[in-house]
């Protein structure tokens, strides 16, 4: 199944496989026999023709390609027109945590889909992560420890990634300007291990 | 839905990170099997039907193919993600893993730890033309020879190489040859002071 070998940044990825389990809105053009289970509300044996349901990602990918075309797929509600207007109004105060932890890699995996609204998905997606940006960076390079969870409530994962990342730079400098960073620490596993082991004697 | 069951190991990994170690989900995995076996039968059947004829089955074919091979995507990535975490715990933990990580690991991933262990070992004897080297030592540059450290927990006696033996009492400060007490400030025994 060469044609949706997508998979970012590899196989084993548990982001990725988290992203594509997001659901898709999508139609049945052909009837799929012995598989009603899927459509557990029909209490049909096959899936009919024209059936509207929601599929996970990595199954509409599998079943709507160029090659075949057993469902077709439309974008789910929060990449539609309206969300993109949202996003084009100001999009650095979405929540995009909730409208889907991995916003941008479903984006991505969105793109065969799209069809026609394949080039305006992907520069909401660009578009978005740059206006968001400048503030992700900004609010990481000037937070300090304790006030982290306010400022990533409305991240989605790959800022997250980003906003840690911008964190570590920020304290390892920090570290660097007085003199410490040559200091040995304790390994974060051991560290946590002895956190949980404490805990769990406390209680 | 098809493939839940597998995701449900995913999920797992994924809340537990930072050197947690969830306990080897052997009781979801064999589900999970279970269901691909299902599926693949189901897809044999068809795909004798769809032989001897009879196309109308065919896309139901593709959708458990696309189901198996997520599955597999899924327990793959269990297992691979697994056994890194294993691997990363060599690092941070020593070749000596704490009795309830150890609890968690199924039968093949300790093997394939001890393994990793012995071959971290050859390949660092084989360094610096003979005389070997602790790749796990200096993992920050290092500035001096000694250090000062403190206890935070009772350890016991501890041998530096010039054959005193210093008493590592909790809260005590010792001078030490940074050498060798780096593993137990990364162990969590000793606290370097500044």
């Amino acid at each position: 199944m060469a044609c949706n070998a997508s998979y970012y940044p590899n196989y084993f990825s548990l982001s990725d496989i988290l992203a594509t389990q997001d659901r898709v809105p999508c139609k049945f053009e052909l009837s799929v026999y012995n598989l009603g289970y899927l459509d557990p509300s029909s209490g049909n044996k096959d899936v009919v023709a024209g059936t509207k349901l929601e599929l996970p990602c990595w199954l509409a990918r599998a079943l709507c390609s160029s090659r075949r075309h057993i469902v077709s797929a439309q974008l789910p509600n929060t990449f539609k027109e309206r969300y993109r207007e949202i996003m084009k109004a100001d999009a650095s105060v979405v929540d995009l945590h909730k409208l889907g932890p991995h916003y941008y890699e479903l984006g991505q995996h969105l793109l065969p889909l799209a069809g026609p609204e394949a080039a305006a998905l992907a520069s909401l997606l660009t578009q978005t992560l740059r206006e968001r940006l400048r503030g992700i960076m900004d609010s990481a390079q000037n937070s300090l420890r304790d006030d982290v969870n306010a400022q990533i409530a409305k991240l989605d994962e790959l800022e997250r990634t980003l906003f840690h990342a911008g964190q570590k730079a920020l304290q390892d400098h920090q570290l660097w300007l007085s003199r410490r960073a040559h200091i040995l620490t304790t390994s974060t596993m051991v560290d946590q291990h002895n956190k949980r082991k404490f805990s769990a004697i406390d209680s | 839905m098809l493939a839940d069951k597998a995701l449900e190991l995913i999920r797992e990994l994924d809340r537990t990170k930072d050197g947690q170690m969830p306990a080897f989900n052997e009781d979801t995995i064999r589900i999970v099997l279970e269901e691909m076996n299902t599926l693949f039968e189901q897809n044999q059947r068809d795909v004798n039907a769809t032989v001897a004829g009879d196309v109308r089955y065919f896309s139901g074919v593709h959708l458990r193919h696309a189901a198996l091979e997520r599955n597999r995507r899924c327990l793959l990535a269990y297992l691979y993600n697994r056994l890194e975490r294993v691997r990363d715990m060599r690092w941070e933990f020593g070749s000596i893993l704490p009795a309830d990580i150890r609890a968690n690991m199924c039968e093949p991933e300790i093997i394939w730890f001890n393994k990793y262990n012995k071959n971290l070992a050859s390949y660092m004897r084989s360094l610096g033309e003979g005389t070997g080297l602790d790749l796990t030592q200096d993992i920050k540059p290092p500035k001096n020879l000694y250090i000062e450290v403190r206890c935070l927990q009772d350890y016991g006696e501890f041998e530096i190489e010039e054959g005193d033996t210093v008493v590592l009492q909790k809260n005590t400060t010792h001078y030490l040859p940074m050498a060798q007490c780096q593993h137990l400030i990364r162990q969590g025994i000793l606290e370097h002071v500044e």
